[in-house]
């Protein structure tokens, strides 16, 4: 993030793969439901407490609140890592709950998810992290070599290919993550705090592409302590508190069709961060 | 891995060596018929016929009257010669197949007690004895030992699949954030698990392959000139070296088989 060039490669990438936002149809079957769920862990504390929440299709959505308010165990509920106590977990229509094992690979190559410590490969360079996620599941030679430089052209890494973990910034690490997660194009990505570790111009940058991904009609899950970010990027915010909905605000009064650039200088301004290509 | 695979080479061969001998010494559990007298050869030859079609009867030996004078006298000469005439009848000596149930041969064949007459074939039995103390002391003692050395094999196999559980722990952790990768992007259960199995089974390969060489070395070494000097102290029938080796490849490699399935199990839930 710190070279222009860089920048530069990624809004032309962000604009080349523009497509229209697809309004979220009302009729079509939400991409994530939550009904009445609650979880409460083995020692007894609780982690959520019949929350009842739909996402639709191409929505962005924010989940906020303090920590241990039960973001985290919701984003794992979707994954299937956990299960509910009680209640139903819907993802695209089908019951996590009655879902056998054998089905969870499958519903997890269908979710992207980033995390706010990357989890990349440190033995491993940029180029194989991504490739990494392809081979597990089985793809070929020929489309791994295809997928991993565009993916990494539009996170804006495709200089970097052969660096190693630790040879990169924090945000840049996280978009080696985010080109991990949605290297396979699922319709649904999860972000676990995804700039909680960066610095706010970073933030923008790493924010700027999440909602990059959501405009390609990708349903995005971002939870986040960062209230002031959320504000200002006035997309839907669903906040938790000790394991509850206590705020579901839908699509505040932001415009659905802004474009990316527009919504990076608009954050900008209204975080008060610095020029673009200036951090701080 | 390699000792617990050398431990269970020397194992296999002292088990067998025990065992071995164990038997034989239940072998000399034995059943005396003793013939009653004034029979006839006829008498004799259908008691013969009748004792070897008796169930859980392995040989039938017959011992005459002179036979066993000449055996008693060669023990005790002294007695024998004050004694002048032969009080000793005709017997059997009667072998079991299975020395544990030596008690069912002397029950078919021990004339009843009161006046009920005994079967006409058997009607020629004055006496069944079959040694009560000696054979209830081989007995009991062989079968100690076996129940010893089955308890001892136990042991070693459990210790084994306890030492490649750990050692697949041990690989698993230092592997947690690949693992964790491979189940955020959705790798099935088996492509996870492969690896470590594999893994796992080679250890056990390895381990009985140098279990092997060093026990190889140890026979070339040590036993064989000993073996060739001493005849070894009657050894009975130890197993073949080659099919030996064999046993402990396999043994091997399925004890750390059932190690890292049992490890993956418990730590790798997908």
């Amino acid at each position: 993030m710190r070279s222009s060039p860089t920048r530069a490669e990624v809004e032309r990438s962000l604009q080349a793969d523009r497509r229209p936002a697809q309004p979220a149809p009302t009729t079509s079957v939400p991409v994530v439901e939550l009904r009445n769920v609650s979880k409460v862990y083995d020692g007894g504390s609780i982690g959520l407490d019949r929350v009842s929440l739909g996402v639709e299709r191409g929505e962005f959505v924010f989940l906020v609140g303090p920590t241990g308010c039960g973001k985290s165990t919701c984003l794992r509920l979707i994954l299937k890592e956990l299960e509910a106590s009680d209640g139903q977990v819907l993802v695209s229509g089908r019951k996590l709950g009655e879902m056998p094992r054998k089905k969870v690979p499958r519903l997890r190559r269908n979710v992207g998810v980033i995390f706010q410590d990357f989890k990349l490969l440190p033995n491993r360079t940029v180029y194989a992290n991504v490739a990494y996620s392809l081979e597990v599941i089985g793809e070929s030679r020929q489309s791994i070599r295809r997928k991993v430089p565009s993916i990494l052209r539009l996170v804006g890494l495709s200089t970097k290919l052969h660096n190693y973990p630790d040879e990169l910034s924090g945000g840049e690490q996280q978009r080696v993550s985010i080109a991990r997660a949605f290297v396979n194009h699922p319709p649904l990505l999860l972000a676990d705090e995804p700039t909680g570790n960066l610095d706010p111009e970073t933030s923008i940058g790493i924010m700027q592409l999440i909602y990059r991904i959501n405009r390609t009609g990708t349903t995005v899950i971002v939870a986040t302590h960062d209230r002031e970010m959320v504000d200002k990027m006035r997309r839907r915010v669903i906040e938790l508190e000790s394991g509850r909905v206590v705020r579901d605000q839908r699509s505040g009064r932001y415009r659905p069709d802004e474009s990316t650039s527009e919504f990076a200088i608009r954050l900008r301004g209204e975080l008060g961060v610095g020029v673009e290509g200036h951090p701080n | 891995m390699l000792l617990t695979a050398l431990v269970l080479g020397v194992f296999i061969p002292i088990v067998q060596a025990t065992t071995g001998t164990a038997n034989e010494v239940r072998s000399r559990v034995v059943v005396d018929v003793y013939v009653a007298e004034r029979t006839s050869r006829e008498g004799v030859a259908t008691l013969r016929a009748a004792l070897e079609r008796t169930p859980n009867v392995k040989g039938v030996e017959f011992i005459s009257k002179e036979q066993a004078f000449e055996r008693e006298r060669r023990r005790n000469p002294d007695a024998f010669d004050i004694l002048g005439r032969n009080p000793l009848p005709d017997s059997f000596r009667v072998t079991p197949v299975d020395p544990g149930a030596v008690d069912s041969i002397v029950a078919r064949l021990e004339p009843p007690k009161s006046g009920l007459s005994p079967r006409p074939e058997l009607a020629a039995i004055d006496e069944v004895r079959n040694r009560e103390d000696e054979t209830d002391k081989i007995l009991s003692a062989t079968s100690l030992v076996k129940l010893l050395t089955a308890g001892l094999a136990a042991l070693l196999v459990l210790a084994s699949i306890a030492l490649v559980a750990n050692t697949i722990r041990l690989s698993l952790f230092a592997r947690r954030r690949e693992i964790e990768v491979m189940r955020l992007v959705g790798a099935t259960d088996w492509f996870i698990r492969w690896p470590f199995v594999i893994e796992g089974v080679f250890v056990g390969f390895m381990g009985g392959v140098a279990a092997i060489g060093l026990l190889t070395l140890a026979k070339e070494t040590l036993i064989d000139p000993l073996s060739d000097r001493f005849a070894l102290l009657a050894a009975p029938d130890t197993i073949d070296f080659p099919v030996l080796a064999l046993l402990l490849l396999a043994a091997c490699v399925a004890v750390s088989a059932v190690g890292s399935g049992l490890t993956l199990r418990r730590f790798l839930r997908v």
